[in-house]
Formats: C-alpha cells, structure tokens, sequence
C-alpha cells in the first residue's frame, strides 16, 4: 500500500519539479518587470549545453550545473543591459524583442554546433520501494525545485535586496525616489532568471537529447504556469505548479504525456476564463 | 459601398495610388507569360502566406490583439484540409474541403478566443497563450507516427507529414502552376479590397476604438468583447485560408509548419512591414518571403537568423516597421512638400508616434 502511495508521490514530484524548475525563472523576470523573456527556453538551452561541455571536459555534474546556471545568469544580465532594459516601457515590443534574440540563438547554435550534442548519460542510482524502482534523481530534481522556492523566499522576503526589489515592483519610480537602484535590481533580477533557467537546463540536461530547440520543451509549461500562477513567484507560480501536477500526473498516468500536456493547456485555458489575474490575485486578495 | 475603399484607416487615396495598385495588378496578371512555370509556382507560393499576414495585421495592427497562434490555425485548416480532401474522394469535392477546412479553423478561434476573450486577457498573456495552443498542436501532431492515428482513410504521420490528398480540383482540372497563381491573385485582390473596406466601415472604427482604449469603447456603449473576437476569428480564419491552400499546393503539410520557429514568421513580417497598415503589410511581406526564399536555398538556418535580427531591429530602431515608415517618407516627398531630410524624418517619426 505504501508503495502505491508513494508512487503518486513520486509521479508528482517529477511533474511538479519540471513546472517549478521551467517555470521559476520566467516568473520571476515577469513579476518584477512586468516583462515575458521569449528566449527563456534558449536560456534553459544554454545551461544544459555548458553542463554537458563541462562534463564532457572532466568537471565533476554537480559543480558543471552550478558553473552553467552562473553563466546562464551572467549572459541574462547582458541581455538585460543590451537589449531588454529598452522596453520596460513597451512590454509586447519586449515580447518582439526576445523572440527575435530566440531565433537568433536557436539558429545559430543549428549552424554552429550542428543538431545533436554527445549526451551525458543520467547519474546511475535507483531504489526500490514495494515492488517498484525509482530513479534517485527525479528525486534529487524535486528537492532542487523545493530548494529553488526556499531560496527565493529568503532572497526576496529575508535580504535588504529583496526588499528594495520588492519595493521596486510595487512602485518603480517611488523606490527610485527613495534612493534605490532601480535599473541595477532589474538587471540582477533578469539575472537571477535567466540563472534559474540556466538551472532547469543544467538539471535536465542529463535526462534528455541536447539539441538547439530543447527549449521548446520547455516553454509550454513555464508558460502556462506563469499564466496561471500571475505576477509573484511565491504564491502564484508554487500553488499553480502544485494545481498543475496533479492534472497532469492524473491524465500522465492514464492516457500519456501528450494528453497530459492537452490537458494541462485546456484546464488552463479554462481557469483563464474564471481568474484572468491568475492565483496570485486570489490568494493575496484572501490573504489580506 | 465603395467609398470605404478608401478612409481614415487605410494609407493609400487619390487616383495616383490606385492606378499604382492597377499597375502591379497588371503586372502580376501578365507576369507567367514572360516567366517559366517553375518561378510561377514560387510565386504563387510566395502569395500562399499573404492571407496569413494580413490576418495578423487586421488582429494586431487594427485590433490591438497580438496572437502568436496564426499558425496554430495554419495547422488546423492545413490538416483539415488533407483529410477532408483525403475522406471525400477529391474531384470538386476539394473546393467544399477548402470552404470547410477554414471554417474549421474559424470555429477552433472562435472557441479559443471566447475563452481568452470573455476571461479578459489581453496584452502579453494573448500571446503566450496563443503561443502556447500552437506549440501543443505541434507536439501532438509530432507524436502520431503510428498507424493508430488516422481520420479515416487520411493518416497523420508525425512528423513526417501527412500526403496524398489532392490539389483543388474542379471537375477534372486540376488547379496548379499557373492556374493556381491566378486563384491566388484573385483571392488576395479579394481579400485585400474587402479588408479596406471592413476596417474603415462603422465596424473597423469601432475595432480601432478598441485598440485605442477598450474602456472608452465600452462607455460609448460597444460590447468591445464582441468586436474583438470577430477580429479574432477573422484573422485566424484568413490564417487557415493560407495553411488550406499551402496543403493544396503542395499535397502535403507537416508539424513543422505550425511549431517554432514556423509560428515567429508571420510577425516578423507584419512587424518589419508596419502592422497599422494592411497595404504596408502586403508589400512588406511580399519583400520578405522573396528575400527569405533566396537565401533558404542555400542555408535555411541563416535565413531563419536573419528574420530574428530583422525582428530585432524592426523593435528596436522602428516599432512602427520599416516598410510603413519608408512608405510615409515617400509619400511626404511625393507630395512636393520638399524640405530637409532631418524635417521630413522629424514629419514621420512624429506621425508614427501619433498613430501608436
């Protein structure tokens, strides 16, 4: 019995991992700047890739992971600097802009690289519960994306950064009064995205095909749930993960991966139609 | 009826600019007399796309609504039209399949839209959304490889792609190379001249008027809910025009014409052109799609790169697009009011600043 029950749970955990992990970085830049990044699966793509570079040079996973989610947050802040600090006035031409960028990698990365990278196997490691195995590192996944959210608390809701960038998604011009840097948190904060997305790449790139266009995988998800979750990361984009999980592990089980992802999107599409602001109006409204 | 030809929302009055028109008409009508078959097809191929842009451009440009989905309807009609041509056994059959594949993919919007819509998203959320409806067409056509996946006697494929439906037909003729070029010709006259007069009839104002401002529109007593999915649905349905007709022209259509990149195309051409304008959308995505072929050929990686720079620079150093932009300069000069460039710049820049 205990076997089954973990089983859900495990089920769950993977697909909540992936929403939180995709999803994080995105909501993050949208929540403080009002800004979808379109590139953001090419950040997630550039992780992964210096991740199996590393590796594949010798360096050990784990710190190949933390090494290209710092470049991944390094270049994010380049991208702020050069391209996206243009358009916080013009948020669709932000939209525009981005995706631009996107094709641009993508294609690139085609001519360049070429369209398939040697890949590193997953880290070996199972155990066995009942009569089934799971993989230890969908379990390490989860505990990455529960320790992404921890670290985002403390970041935003415990450190004087986090409160000059909270004060600065309130009221931008007011905090620039005050004497905040307004145009430094938003680039540190485009950074922190693009890190996390860097992360999600670096996380995953041991479980999939490196090819340019992974992070079109990616983007449906972080997508919706930014959709869903509306513009605070901590409790919009983690109840909209939770919500999202159990759909999709619910139609995974039954009817595979593909349904489960329809599924998702029109369950989105419907809570649209009830919650245009997403969960987090909701939930602040009740907080309150 | 057709003094909307002409008005306030369309560039472009005065007999000069209609004996321009006329003049390329004439051009493009005698055009596959002089030229061999195969740039015939090309061209016609070209002009397959041109009903998919103005679409977006009605939608994004008229009506405040940027959808990423264009080619998530492209799909549906494309699809739909390889099976429904497949299914009822081609012959005249296929010119029904054309009319129902499109009404298909309208229906599809007008079920989505009503969602997105009535649920008052708007802004950035319309397009990922939309964006998102795409993808997911994408991926679950990607996956139907297997013979299990058909609609009767048409299978999907996956990702190979799903043939063998026949091209439009009538009768015994079939309607290809040159034939097909002059459909499309006629179609895109059609479309052209009946979107001028929709956007500057009572309707298309109050369309405007609700890119301008939706509260105002509401106050003056507009269901501006209503405006905005007829836009909707008639901008994707002019999208599963264009994926109906690409599946006729070349008896086959696959996922990669609906996923990414396939879904940035047609708005880096409404936007390089200048999406406030349908006749600068139509010249400009002409421009571009011949640019893109050409250098397709020898590297489509390379093309696709450059359509995102394109993309790029058009927001960065002209939102308003370049083709609008040149196009006002032009005019300007035209008119004999001839002063210094940096005035005539400074005239430009500040009518697209009104018109934002």
């Amino acid at each position: 019995m205990s076997a089954e029950v973990f089983s859900l749970f495990y089920q769950f955990a993977d697909v909540f991992a992936f929403l939180i992990l995709s999803a994080a970085g995105l909501a993050i830049v949208f929540g403080m700047m009002g800004v979808i990044n379109m590139a953001h699966g090419e950040f997630i793509m550039c992780g992964a890739y210096v991740t199996v570079g590393l590796v594949n040079l010798g360096v050990p996973l784990a710190i190949s992971q933390i090494l290209a989610a710092l470049t991944a947050g390094l270049i994010g802040v380049l991208v702020e600097f050069l391209v996206v600090r243009r358009f916080y006035k013009r948020p669709l031409d932000s939209l525009l802009a981005t995706w631009g960028l996107s094709l641009i990698v993508t294609q690139s990365m085609l001519l360049i690289v070429g369209s398939a990278v040697r890949g590193i196997g997953t880290p070996e490691g199972s155990f066995a519960i009942g009569g089934y195995t799971f993989s230890t590192y969908r379990l390490v996944l989860f505990g990455c994306a529960v320790a992404v959210l921890v670290a985002l608390y403390i970041i935003f809701m415990k450190t004087r950064f986090g409160v000059i960038a909270r004060a600065t998604m309130q009221n931008a011009a007011m905090a620039k009064a005050l004497g905040a840097r307004t145009g430094r948190i938003y680039a540190i904060s485009f950074g922190i995205g693009a890190g996390l997305a860097g992360l999600c790449g670096a996380l995953y790139a041991p479980t999939m095909t490196l090819i340019p266009t992974m992070g079109a995988t990616f983007v449906v998800e972080s997508f919706v749930t930014v959709v869903i979750g509306g513009a605070n990361v901590l409790l919009g984009t983690a109840p909209a993960a939770v919500f999202l999980a159990m759909i999709r592990m619910a139609l995974n089980a039954s009817y595979g991966q593909i349904i489960g992802q329809i599924g998702m999107l029109v369950a989105v599409i419907l809570i649209v139609r009830v919650l245009p602001e997403g969960l987090s109006s909701v939930l602040a409204r009740r907080g309150r | 009826m057709f003094k909307l030809l002409e008005g306030p929302q369309t560039l472009g009055r005065g007999k000069l600019f209609w004996s321009c028109v006329l003049a390329v008409l004439a051009g493009a009508l005698v055009y596959p007399l002089f030229a061999d078959s195969y740039d015939v097809g090309n061209f016609a191929y070209f002009l397959i796309w041109i009903f998919m842009a103005l679409g977006l451009c009605l939608m994004w440009g008229y009506g405040g609504m940027l959808s990423f989905g264009q080619t998530l309807f492209f799909g549906i009609a494309g699809y739909g039209y390889g099976v429904l041509a497949i299914n009822m056994g081609g012959g005249t059959a296929t010119i029904a399949a054309l009319v129902l594949s499109v009404a298909l993919a309208m229906i599809a919007a007008g079920i989505l839209g009503y969602f997105m819509i009535w649920g008052g998203i708007n802004g950035i959320f319309f397009g990922i959304v939309t964006l998102s409806a795409t993808l997911v067409l994408a991926f679950f056509l990607g996956q139907t490889a297997g013979p299990e996946w058909h609609i009767g006697p048409a299978r999907l494929n996956g990702f190979n792609g799903m043939k063998g439906m026949d091209p439009l037909t009538v009768g015994d003729f079939y309607i290809e190379g040159s034939a097909l070029y002059y459909v499309m010709i006629a179609l895109i006259v059609i479309v052209y001249l009946a979107l001028r007069m929709l956007v500057n009839s009572g309707i298309g104002n109050v369309i405007a008027a609700t890119r301008e401002n939706p509260q105002r529109a509401e106050m003056l007593g507009y269901d501006v809910r209503k405006y905005q999915l007829l836009t909707f649905v008639i901008g994707s349905g002019l999208a599963g025009l264009s994926g109906a007709l690409y599946t006729s022209w070349g008896q086959f259509i696959t996922p990669s014409s609906i996923g990414l990149p396939a879904a940035a195309m047609p708005i880096v051409w409404v936007a390089f052109s200048g999406r406030s304008d349908l006749t600068a959308t139509l010249v400009g995505s002409f421009l571009l799609l011949f640019g893109f072929q050409t250098i397709t050929v020898y590297s489509q990686q390379a093309a696709l790169v450059l359509m995102g720079a394109l993309l790029l620079a058009t927001v960065m150093l002209a939102p308003q697009g370049f083709v609008l932009g040149i196009g006002k300069l032009v005019a300007d000069r035209w008119r004999g009011r001839r002063r210094d460039d940096g005035t005539v710049m400074a005239e430009a820049g500040r009518l697209q600043s009104e018109e934002s």
